[in-house]
This record gives structure tokens, C-alpha cells and sequence, in this order.
């Protein structure tokens, strides 16, 4: 058996598609619109939970649930712009305040239809998902490829849509208002509501991402967004690493997309070298914490090595003379 | 066209701190009037910028802009059409967005309706921009992808000064928007700003603090001192007119000397 089998790596991108559409939200709103959202975590969840019940119970079609999930991340990111732009609460304890609730609401949310009220997670052996309507289309082409072709068709899709937004007069007034406050207030932008617009679209982008994981995966718990919002800042500085920060908004989404698929690769071959699954959070929290260091433990060195060289140098004089 | 009448602004009433830094001040501009304000340090010039774009709403008194009433609409609503730069030439433009990204906003936000959040800017409005960006003279039109923080404050400023007038504004407010520039580019801007403002017929007030540019400028001088328009200026009484003639001048509409330093060096 070889080291990396194909079907690891199939995994692995249909993981990375997935990761990449919580990583195009926090392209959005930590990048663009220079906003820490903490409630991704909370909303990824969110967006499972909706999605699981939807497919299983209510009108019980896969796709209906993936714009309900999206409409409710929608809502979630409305919240949380709220507490920001109306109420004028730090965006780091609005995202917190609604991280912190959305617990509750998830659990009750997987919990409707249970006697208890609140459940901490959902089967959905017995619903139908995209995956299976996909797979009597696509799988006498494609094979075992087949979900992850579904997959890539959301992540392109979104990643292709947001580039084009990003072009629009609203797009670029939530880039602006990231960008340059001062500008923002003397233009005809009102900050209020473009970062209101950012953070439901990259809410949206979360929910959806929860709904397809519970999909993909036919299950929901409580914790499945646990942490979510560090592993995308990995993709997303990953991505970054790689196409370069100057780069424009098409280079930047395709980091986006890279870097996810990256993250997720890294992660089965750390996996394959026996690293005991308990350890992920923390091998993705170091790989954040390095990333974002890097550059300045890098100028940090070279400005120890120029004071080296200068005291050599000084020293050389001292001995000629 | 601008009918400011008699606004007041005191900023911290009712404490030691009370400045009154507007005080029943009235001005009207016609159509075209281009004006330079020069005035001592704290007489309300930027004030009086601040209460037109819209930064606060003064205490009494009206602002109409062509034939709108104005005074109490909110700062991002009325500058859809005003233009405004200021002295730092970093303000007015968004360092991690391109070129041709920035005029793009600055296009879409004054052409379109506020609510037109999905119009995007056409191959043929991209031409435009690039013939535009030509007319600054600078070698921009050859770097429209790349983001506005590499280019030079004398750049950054010449851009902005496009970006508020590709859409000609109702009035365009110009708050020493050379002052932190090197000699050369600030004349370089100054002269731009004239052959802008001269071909599309923009009114303007333009904060200085350079007595010549002051009367050089445009077609009308105010001065201002202590929250009030001492003195202003225009046709044959301001033709003619020299620095040492306006300081005389002023000194008589003020009843005291001027005392700021940067307008005295720059005699």
C-alpha cells in the first residue's frame, strides 16, 4: 500500500471544497472587511443543524435545505452586524455574544422532533442528501468522483460569484470600508451597511458550508464547528503564502481555494504518519500561530544577523588598527 | 447654488472647553464661483467644510445646496455630490484596491442609484478612466492594476482630486489639499485642480494657506477670523490685489493682525 493513496487525496479535496467556502467567508470579513467574526464557529453548526432537519423532516428536500441553512447564516451575520454597527459592540464580543448563543439554539435546533427539546446531535442515515440525487446522475461517469465533483461545483461556483461581486458597486464599497475608513465616511457609503452586507454574505457562505458537511457526511453534532474559524484562518493564510499578499481579488479567492485544499492534504498526511486524531486542533493551531509569525520572526532574525555583521565589521577595524 | 444661512457651531458648550468655532456665519456661492478661504489658525475654516459635507449638523441656522435643504441629511447621503479632499493625501483613497478599483467606486457611488448595489463599471467606462488618468500627466494610466499604496502622496492626491470630479460634483470642497505635498507636486496639483475645475464649471472653496495661491486662485477670496467671514473679496477690488494689500486688509476686518504663522512664512 502506498504512502498517499488516491482515494486520500479524493477525501482530502472533497474536505478542502468544503473548508473552502468557510474560508471565502473569512476572506470576506477578516481580509476585506478587517473584522475578526467569532460566531463562524457557532454558524457552521448552525448551518448543519438546518440542513439535517430539513433534509429529514421538513419538506425533506436536500436542496431547499441548503438555502434554508444559507438563509439562516444570513440572519446569524445579521446579528452579529447589528450588535456592531447599531449597538456599537466590539466585533470581537458581538461575534463571541453570538457564538455563545447559537449554542443553545443549535442544540434545539437538532433537537426538534425529540421528546427532550434539545439534542446534541442528528443521524441522517434516512435522509436523502444532494449527494445521493448526484449519484444516480454522475456516478456512472465519474465513479467514486463523483461527490467531490458536486463539491468543486459549489466551491467554484461561490468562489467565481464572489470574485464578480467583488467587482460591483457594493463590493467595492465593502472592500473600501476595510480599506480606508476616513475615505469611506467622506464617500457616499454608509460603513454601517456595508459591513452589515459583508457579514450576512459571509454568514451565508458559512451556513451553506456546515449544510454540506452534514450532508456529506449524513450526521450533525454539537461540536462539529468546533475550531472552525482557526482551521479557515490556516487556509486562508495558507492561500495567502502562496499567491502572495499584493495580489489581486481573483489571485486572492484562488488562494482561498488552494490554501483550503492544502490545509486539508497537509492534515491526511499528518494523519497517515499516525498522528493521533485528538492532536488536529492543535497541530492546526500551530500552524496558524507560525504562519502569522513568520514574517516578523523572519525580520527579527535578519536584523540580528545585520547587528552580527556590523559588530564583526567594527571588530575588524579595531584589530587593524 | 450654496446658500449657507446663518449657521452657528460651539463645540463643548457649557464647559471650560467652549469654542465657538462657526458663529451666525452666512455665505452664498453662484454657479461656478470658485473661492479661496484663508483665515488664522482655529477661525473655522475646516468647520465650515465639516458642516457642509455633512460631519456634524450645526446648531442653528440652514445649509442649501442647490436649492435643497441639506442641513439635516446625513453625511453619506449628501456626498453623493460633493467632492472633498483634504490635506493628508492618504484620506481620500483605498491603498489595498487598484487604480482602476478606486475610480471605479468613485464612478459607481456618484453615477448610480444608491440602491444600484450590483452595477458594475463597463469596458467603455474603463477606457474612459485610462484617458482620464492620462490627463494627470503621471504615468498612472499604465498602472491601473496596481494597488493605490505604492504610489507617491503627490500621486495618491492627484487621484483623488479625479475621483471627486469624474462625476462633476454640485460643489467641491478643497481642504489644503497641497500642503503636505513637496513644492513641485503641490503645484503640479495646484495646476490640475484649476484645468479640472475650469472645464467642468465646478464651484469650489478651497482652504489655503498660501496668500498668493489665495489670490491666484479662482475668482473670490474670503477670509475668515474667530468663526466669522471678515472679509470677501471679488471682480475688480480683488484684481490687482497684492499679499501685503490682503494681511492691511484683513487686519482692518478682523480688528487685530494675522497671527498664523505657516500663511506669514509662506509671504
Amino acid at each position: 500500500m502506498s504512502f498517499f493513496t488516491l482515494s486520500m487525496l479524493q477525501t482530502a479535496l472533497e474536505q478542502g471544497c468544503i473548508l473552502s467556502l468557510v474560508t471565502l467567508a473569512l476572506y470576506i470579513s477578516f481580509t476585506t472587511l478587517n473584522l475578526c467574526d467569532l460566531a463562524t464557529d457557532g454558524t457552521f453548526t448552525l448551518g448543519c443543524a438546518v440542513s439535517a432537519q430539513m433534509a429529514l423532516t421538513f419538506l425533506g428536500h436536500p436542496f431547499l435545505a441548503l438555502l434554508a441553512a444559507m438563509a439562516i447564516g444570513c440572519l446569524s451575520g445579521f446579528i452579529n452586524a447589528t450588535l456592531q454597527t447599531k449597538l456599537k459592540v466590539e466585533s470581537i464580543l458581538a461575534g463571541i455574544i453570538v457564538n455563545t448563543g447559537l449554542y443553545t439554539i443549535n442544540l434545539w435546533v437538532m433537537g426538534l422532533g425529540t421528546s427532550g427539546g434539545f439534542s446534541s446531535n442528528v443521524n441522517m442515515n434516512k435522509a436523502i442528501t444532494i449527494f445521493d440525487l448526484a449519484k444516480d446522475v454522475l456516478q456512472p461517469m465519474l465513479g467514486s468522483w463523483y461527490k467531490l465533483a458536486v463539491l468543486a461545483v459549489f466551491a467554484l461556483g461561490a468562489a467565481l460569484l464572489i470574485k464578480l461581486f467583488m467587482g460591483t458597486r457594493l463590493g467595492l464599497s465593502i472592500r473600501a470600508t476595510g480599506d480606508n475608513a476616513d475615505m469611506v465616511r467622506a464617500s457616499s457609503i454608509n460603513p454601517g451597511f456595508t459591513i452589515t452586507a459583508g457579514l450576512c454574505l459571509a454568514n451565508a457562505l458559512t451556513g451553506l458550508a456546515g449544510a454540506l458537511q452534514s450532508q456529506y457526511q449524513k450526521s450533525c453534532d454539537i461540536n462539529i464547528g468546533t475550531g472552525m474559524v482557526t482551521i479557515a484562518l490556516a487556509s486562508l493564510i495558507i492561500g495567502q503564502t502562496l499567491v502572495g499578499r499584493r495580489g489581486g481579488v481573483g489571485r486572492r479567492i484562488a488562494g482561498v481555494l488552494l490554501g483550503s485544499c492544502l490545509y486539508r492534504i497537509i492534515i491526511a498526511v499528518a494523519l497517515r504518519l499516525n498522528m493521533n486524531a485528538n492532536c488536529l486542533k492543535l497541530v492546526s493551531a500551530i500552524i496558524v500561530a507560525i504562519a502569522i509569525a513568520s514574517p516578523t520572526v523572519r525580520s527579527a532574525i535578519a536584523l540580528q544577523r545585520q547587528k552580527a555583521a556590523a559588530r564583526a565589521a567594527k571588530k575588524g577595524e579595531e584589530t587593524h588598527a | 447654488m450654496l446658500k449657507i444661512d446663518h449657521i452657528s457651531k460651539t463645540f463643548n458648550p457649557g464647559t471650560v472647553n467652549e469654542k465657538k468655532a462657526v458663529q451666525d456665519l452666512s455665505l452664498t456661492l453662484d454657479s461656478g464661483d470658485f473661492a479661496t478661504i484663508v483665515g488664522s489658525n482655529g477661525a473655522g475654516k475646516s468647520t465650515l467644510f465639516a458642516a457642509i459635507a455633512g460631519s456634524f449638523i450645526p446648531d442653528s441656522g440652514s445649509i442649501i445646496l442647490e436649492g435643497e435643504d441639506i442641513t439635516f441629511t446625513p453625511e453619506y447621503k449628501r456626498s453623493k455630490s460633493i467632492g472633498r479632499l483634504f490635506q493628508d493625501p492618504l484620506r481620500g483613497t483605498a491603498p489595498n484596491m487598484t487604480i482602476e478599483e478606486n475610480l471605479a467606486l468613485a464612478y459607481l457611488r456618484a453615477s448610480t442609484h444608491q440602491r444600484a448595489f450590483f452595477s458594475r463599471v463597463t469596458r467603455k467606462e474603463k477606457d474612459k478612466f485610462r484617458q482620464q488618468l492620462a490627463l494627470l500627466d503621471m504615468g498612472l494610466e499604465d498602472r491601473m492594476s496596481q494597488p493605490v499604496g505604492l504610489l507617491s502622496g503627490g500621486q495618491r492626491q492627484a487621484l483623488t482630486l479625479l475621483m471627486a470630479t469624474m462625476v462633476t460634483p454640485k460643489i467641491l470642497l478643497l481642504d489644503e489639499h497641497t500642503a503636505a505635498l513637496d513644492p513641485g507636486t503641490a503645484q503640479k496639483v495646484l495646476d490640475l485642480t484649476r484645468k479640472i475645475v475650469a472645464e467642468h464649471h465646478i464651484t469650489c472653496l478651497m482652504v489655503t494657506h498660501n496668500m498668493h495661491q489665495a489670490l491666484e486662485m479662482g475668482n473670490r477670496t474670503l477670509m475668515m477670523d474667530r468663526g466669522k467671514i471678515v472679509l470677501d473679496l471679488k471682480g475688480p477690488e480683488r484684481d490687482g490685489l497684492t499679499v501685503d494689500d490682503l494681511l492691511q486688509k484683513f487686519a482692518q476686518g478682523a480688528g487685530r493682525e494675522m497671527n498664523n504663522d505657516r500663511i506669514l512664512l509662506s509671504k
